[in-house]
């Protein structure tokens, strides 16, 4: 098994609100990122996929497929966009950095043709990133303990 | 669903490396020049890894503010401009960053209930970096 992996990057805006939660909590709990006029990020997206290397080309997969199809499907979407008033994901489902994983996963899957995803990272910052592994994710489980 | 969070902080610390079980000739050729007595100093770069289900209703693994609260508190203000060689931790041992990496994920593991610790990884240089997630292999 080879893992290869792609980058791209994206500028979008975003804020965070819960219309279940009182404008009070909605500012406790997301503080700045609660301001209904948004702010933006330079977003850097790594795609990993995996599979075994084709004894023909030598590839796991055919880059500029990998490439067009992050474009179409993500770069297109989201770059230069308000993420909670353009982009349909975001239009219940807060735009934070977790769900934003997990929307690029799921936007991906369907569309690459011989490799498998692996992991989907996405930088909100060069300080902050989440991984995403798909709805099956192996990892240890969660137990959570205390208060949270 | 589940997804590991990352965050990446920045401390900076001196130390000597010198082990009370060699030598001096010992601890010379081991060490190199991270033996000089006189110590020198790193800035070290911290990833902490959580991972978690997201919560629907925040969109969250943990909120930040809580992570970072306690990273600050724990681990930055007791590192951040020491000299580590002086700190009761280091005192039987050597403080590697292989070592400091474990002190961290330990103290990040007895306080931090708001999410599961995956890993810790910590650079000392550019050039060099260490991870440790506790009895398990990390995840890449």
């Amino acid at each position: 098994m080879v893992y290869l992996t792609r980058k791209a990057e994206f500028s979008a805006s975003h804020f965070y609100h819960n219309p279940d939660f009182t404008p009070e909590e909605n500012q406790r709990i997301f503080g700045k990122c609660n301001n209904p006029n948004g702010h933006g990020h330079n977003y850097t997206l790594e795609v990993t996929v995996k599979g075994e290397v084709d004894p023909r080309s030598g590839f796991v997969v055919d880059l500029k497929q990998l490439k067009e199809v992050m474009n179409h499907e993500v770069l297109d979407a989201m770059d230069h966009r308000f993420l909670n008033k353009e982009v349909p994901e975001f239009f219940k489902c807060i735009p934070t950095t977790e769900n934003l994983a997990i929307a690029v996963w799921q936007r991906l899957e369907s569309k690459l043709q011989k490799a498998r995803l692996h992991r989907v990272r996405v930088y909100e910052t060069p300080d902050l990133f989440v991984d995403f592994y798909g709805e099956n994710d192996p990892a240890r489980s969660y137990e959570l303990r205390g208060d949270s | 669903m589940k997804a590991h969070l990352t965050r990446r902080y920045r401390f900076s610390a001196s130390h000597r490396l010198h082990s009370t079980e060699m030598s001096a000739d010992e601890n010379r050729v081991t060490y190199g020049k991270c033996n000089n007595p006189h110590g020198h100093g790193h800035n070290y770069a911290l990833e902490v890894t959580v991972s978690g289900q997201v919560d629907q209703s925040t969109g969250m693994v943990c909120n930040l503010v809580d992570l970072d609260g306690f990273v600050e508190r724990e681990v930055l203000s007791r590192y951040h401009l020491e000299n580590l060689n002086t700190l009761q931790e280091f005192a039987q041992q050597v403080p590697t960053t292989e070592n400091l990496s474990v002190e961290i994920f330990e103290i990040l593991q007895r306080g931090f209930y708001q999410a599961h610790l995956e890993r810790v990884r910590l650079e000392e240089t550019m050039m060099n970096s260490f991870e440790y997630a506790g009895t398990a292999e990390p995840k890449h």
